[in-house]
């Protein structure tokens, strides 16, 4: 058998089903690789002893026959936005470094319940802002990539960065993310993963710390689609604690793993395209398409007219969002607290110390488009354009089955590129905003490498809880890509 | 009559608006699972939702709803049918979210009205303009350790129904007057107790002047969390009074917000509320938009109990109560309630003149109200049903009033037990008459000579000799035929 | 219209987020880079489009009246910096 982190979920599954490997086995590989890699800082928290204590778990249910379906026994990383309980959770933020909470998130419950093994916490741009894991206080993410023949630090893209590289590096066989506007499926396409974010409402968000609560969605990162599938089916589901939790059953997203598109509508939306993005993406792009074309799908042009307003009109919901969401690290129930000789005093240190650069700025652009005199001009707005671009959506796919995009507009860039500059940095999320805007279900599939020899993926994109769809075009895609690169020293 | 207030310039009206925060009666809180009881054990009726902790999302308790719907209905007031919850942002510290979830371009309630019954038996409508939900604070102690306020959550996140009037009251007493209403209208519908000591109803009273034929409104003033309803109408007097000199001395009333103080009998304005407030007001992206359906307000519609003003003039045009007795009976529910079981049967004017002339004073006298009463609803009834069939007369009705507000006994065992039944045997009645005619020739030499007025005395002096049991009509009759012929 | 040093003073206040006189220029730059880009948006046509209120088409979920939590006043504060007792504490507050 190969290397046992090397296996993907759906591997494991049946390795364990056949008692070719345990629970206990596949953990202690992580966890080596885990501590052997330090140097990627993929985790803020390590938990090796409960993750060693749930693998034992799993295995004396695995012997008694009651093995919980596929996620049972399966190392995975967790990204350090989901409070688990007992086990620290900083959402990569200063403020919320000592903080413990007594709750665990739905969406790490689900998974728990359903058997997985958490390795510990993965690192993230501070609370979910940013594009290249760059933000975290505790410290960047190194992608375990590098491009051919030079010896630079890459970014492995954010904000779910220490979940992608764990994934990528084979130091988790998946692992959790959560996308606002591009933050499962960037650093997917940036670690030559695959990167799942399913229709808003699908994942609970309850436990999970906020960024955009209308944006916000959870999903999986993973290596296969398959097992995108899998985990997506373990960790999504109603939740009545959650008001936009969608009241619906789950079809099974793994039976609709077919790489068969015959029939299918593929809709190439001609807008999905940025001045001096590298020719290797566009490229890939009518790779993509030509792929799809010969495995029997339709493919045809579409227009999204508004999609160039789509990023802009992120850039105010969700600072505005945030704004509001982070108002309660105040440092009076929990987290940092800096003393002031006034209650304001306390909140205004405890607030410039406890955030970083790229949050500050989010909360002062939000406090701003919400003020009065200028909300509507940019909040009411932004959620008009919104409007539109949700509608551009609804037309095309009244034509198309699924729609077929680059997932970035480049591939990984070097840590320390793009700091100083925060709309380039913006940019990055520009054909991933549009599907969070609308509440649509997106996948990010590696589908090639670029000249440095760094991964690059495509997206799919499809309506309102075609989740099925979509596994069945990511499968088709992934099938015809076979990607199968690895990062250096994997 | 006008209330005015008489300026060194001239007469000046006062403009008054109030915004009653009425907590809602419900077990569980607006939002999450905890319980609303009162007195609780600090930070004990706290989830992790009302604390703000991360993650942490509001979900909307039904009977809130159903509650500030029910509210809308008895203030006969617009029900919208879809209302938005947005978000309030400002930091303080018993505010754990950073922001009170409330409602504001879409209220759940639009206008209606509420009917003043003022002292001089005239009604007033003032306008409601609209009433809304939204969570309550935590409180915050200031005054337990020397250098650090103490915070308990245990109100934070209960449901407010905030209902705002128009400017349409014109004196303090009639925004006593209103306040009373509202109140009675809530506890009729049973959707707040409107217990202003616990803090379950509050006011803020917005206050401007202006002079005498003025048609504008000058700068309102808002004055904060007045906690009853003589310290809203003395707040008033006193801001009132205070802007008028203000404007006479050619100064300008700044719109800010003042804190009453009842102990030193002033207004003074809030240092915690002097910078200006952006409260940043957007859809709470966490919940969904309420949409109500006609069924749901329907089936609230029907479940809504006689109301004080119908209930007034039912009193009135089928009891033939008058419109002062039917207004004191009718504003509160409990009274109204005593009356109406009281009265079932009975001679209801009767019933109604006990209760305003008799109960209501010795229970003023004893300081408890009607839930407290010794006399019970269906012992004031039984009283009234001795009269009326003759069994005591009203007189005597008085002597065991008495009795049972000592003893709390029925009136039927208090006429048994001190054998008070009226005579009406018409033999002994006629052996007093004959005996009291022999006793008092004289007077009775001076009926027959006819001066029939002093026939009366005669009635007395029976009266006293059966010690007050011969019933009067018959004593009349008797004395009448005896020495008239 | 760009944002001021005094405007960036008066959000960060509204924020709660100190920010040292010195640095009021360079994020106000920062800001007014941002707010002029995001200003593309007056471009569009909006009209009488309704502005986006959800993304989730469903009705709003009620709950029971029922009481399912609290009395875990142990937790609510178990992270509390610097508590009293049961209760949370900040700096005096004058009113």
């Amino acid at each position: 058998m190969s290397d046992l982190r090397d296996l993907s979920i759906a591997d494991a599954a049946e390795a364990l089903g056949k008692g070719e490997t345990s629970s206990v086995e596949l953990t202690n590989a992580c966890i080596a690789a885990i501590e052997a890699n330090r140097v990627l800082n993929a985790f803020i928290t390590e938990t090796p002893d409960l993750a060693r204590a749930r693998a034992k778990e799993s295995d004396a249910r695995r012997a008694k026959g009651d093995a919980k379906g596929p996620m049972d026994g399966v190392p995975i990383a967790m990204k350090d936005l989901f409070c688990t309980e007992g086990v620290r959770t900083t959402a990569g933020s200063h403020i919320l470094e000592n903080f413990v909470p007594t709750y665990e998130s739905t969406v790490s419950a689900n998974l728990r319940d359903h058997g997985a093994v958490m390795l510990g916490k993965a690192n993230m741009d501070e609370l979910a802002m940013g594009s290249s894991n760059i933000t975290s206080y505790y410290g960047p993410v190194k992608s375990p990539w590098t491009r051919l023949g030079a010896n630079v630090d890459l970014v492995p893209g954010g904000s779910s960065g220490g979940s992608a590289a764990a994934v990528s590096g084979r130091l988790a066989i998946a692992a959790t993310g959560t996308d606002t506007g591009g933050s499962i499926r960037q650093p997917a396409s940036f670690t030559g993963i695959v990167g799942m974010k399913p229709t808003y409402g699908r994942c609970s968000r309850w436990g999970t710390v906020a960024f955009a609560s209308s944006l916000d969605q959870a999903g999986p990162l993973t290596r296969t689609v398959e097992d995108a599938a899998i985990m997506l089916q373990a960790m999504a589901g109603h939740d009545p604690k959650d008001s936009t939790s969608l009241p619906f059953d789950l079809p099974d997203f793994r039976a609709a793993c077919v790489p068969n598109v015959k029939g299918m509508k593929i809709g190439i939306p001609k807008e999905y395209t940025l001045d001096g993005m590298p020719a290797a993406i566009k490229t890939l792009w009518e790779q993509g398409v030509e792929w799809l074309h010969d495995m029997g799908a339709e493919t045809r042009d579409v227009t999204l007219p508004h999609t160039k307003y789509a990023l802009p009109t992120y850039y105010i919901v969700a600072p505005a969002e945030a704004s509001s969401n982070l108002a309660r690290y105040d440092g009076v129930r929990y987290g940092l607290r800096v003393e002031g000789d006034s209650l304001d005093e306390m909140y205004e240190l405890t607030r410039a110390a406890g955030f970083g650069a790229e949050v500050q700025r989010r909360v002062l652009i939000g406090a701003y488009v919400l003020s009065a005199g200028y909300y509507d001009a940019y909040y009411v707005k932004a959620q008009k354009v919104r409007s539109l671009i949700f509608k551009d959506f609804s037309d095309a796919f009244e034509d198309v089955d699924v729609l077929l995009t680059p997932t970035a507009p480049s591939a990984a860039f070097a840590l320390g590129e793009k700091m100083d500059d925060p709309i380039a940095m913006y940019l990055n999320d520009v054909f991933t905003v549009p599907a969070s805007l609308a509440g649509l279900p997106a996948i990010s599939v590696p589908a090639g490498l670029d000249g440095d020899g760094l991964p690059l993926g495509l997206q799919l994109i499809a309506g309102v809880c075609q989740e099925q769809k979509l596994f069945r075009a990511a499968s088709a895609l992934e099938a015809a890509a076979s990607f199968s690169a690895k990062p250096g020293g994997v | 009559m006008a209330y005015l207030i008489q300026g060194e310039t001239g007469d000046w009206e006062v403009v008054i608006g109030l915004e009653v925060h009425a907590q809602a009666v419900t077990n569980a809180k607006l939002f999450s699972g905890a319980s609303t009881s009162f007195g609780g054990e600090p930070n004990s009726q706290v989830s992790l939702v009302d604390a703000a902790m991360p993650g942490m999302l509001p979900v909307l308790n039904r009977k809130c709803i159903e509650q500030a719907v029910r509210t809308g209905l008895g203030l006969r007031a617009k029900i919208n049918r879809r209302s938005i919850f947005e978000r309030k942002n400002y930091f303080y510290a018993d505010l754990p979210q950073g922001y009170q979830i409330s409602q504001y371009l879409h209220p759940i309630v639009g206008e209606g009205t509420v009917t003043l019954d003022m002292d001089d038996g005239s009604t007033r409508d003032v306008g409601i303009e609209r009433l809304h939900l939204e969570q309550d604070a935590g409180k915050s102690m200031h005054d337990q350790d020397p250098t650090r306020s103490m915070i308990d959550l245990n109100r934070a996140g209960v449901a407010l129904m905030e209902i705002v009037s128009k400017p349409d009251l014109r004196s303090p007493d009639e925004a006593g007057a209103y306040l009373r209403k509202v109140r009675s209208i809530l506890r009729y519908l049973g959707t707040c107790d409107g217990n202003m000591e616990q803090g379950s109803m509050r006011a803020d009273v917005n206050v401007s002047v202006r002079k005498k034929g003025e048609s504008g409104l000058r700068t309102r003033v808002e004055v904060k969390n007045v906690n009853s309803v003589r310290f809203v109408m003395q707040a008033i007097e006193i801001e009132a009074e205070r802007q008028v000199e203000v404007w006479e001395q050619g100064g300008e009333v700044r719109q800010e917000t003042r804190l009453y103080d009842p102990n030193l009998g002033e207004t003074r304005p809030m240092r915690s509320k002097e910078f200006a407030h952006d409260y940043r007001y957007f859809p709470d992206p966490d919940l969904l938009p309420l949409d109500l359906d006609e069924d749901f307000i329907a089936g609230i519609e029907a479940s809504l109990p006689e109301l004080p003003d119908t209930k007034k003039k039912r009193l009135i045009e089928d009891l033939g109560l008058s419109a002062y007795d039917a207004g004191v009976i009718v504003a509160d529910r409990e009274t109204a309630d005593y009356f109406e079981t009281a009265a079932a049967g009975r001679d209801a004017k009767q019933v109604a003149n006990w209760l305003t002339s008799n109960l209501f004073g010795a229970l003023n006298k004893r300081a408890v109200g009607i839930p407290e009463s010794p006399v019970t609803a269906e012992n004031l009834g039984a009283l009234v049903g001795l009269i009326e069939d003759g069994t005591i007369s009203g007189k005597l009705a008085k002597d065991v009033f008495e009795v049972m507000l000592e003893t709390g006994k029925a009136p039927a065992v208090i006429v048994d037990e001190k054998g008070l039944q009226q005579i009406t045997d018409t033999g002994a009645i006629e052996a007093i008459v004959d005996k009291v005619i022999a006793d008092n020739p004289g007077q009775a030499d001076d009926v027959r000579g006819g001066n029939e007025k002093a026939i009366g005395w005669f009635v007395g002096q029976v009266m006293k000799a059966s010690q007050g049991k011969a019933n009067p009509g018959q004593v009349n009759a008797l004395l009448k035929q005896k020495l008239l012929g | 219209m760009p944002l001021s040093k005094d405007d960036v003073q008066k959000i960060a206040f509204l924020a709660r987020i100190r920010v040292p006189e010195e640095r009021l220029d360079a994020i106000a730059g920062e800001l007014n880079g941002i707010i002029g880009w995001v200003e593309q948006l007056a471009e569009v046509e909006t009209g009488d489009v309704e502005p986006m209120t959800s993304v989730v088409a469903m009705p709003a979920p009620l709950r029971d009246d029922v009481v399912t939590d609290g009395a875990i006043a142990d937790k609510v504060t178990a992270n509390a910096p610097d508590p009293i007792g049961p209760f949370y504490a900040v700096p005096k507050v004058v009113e």
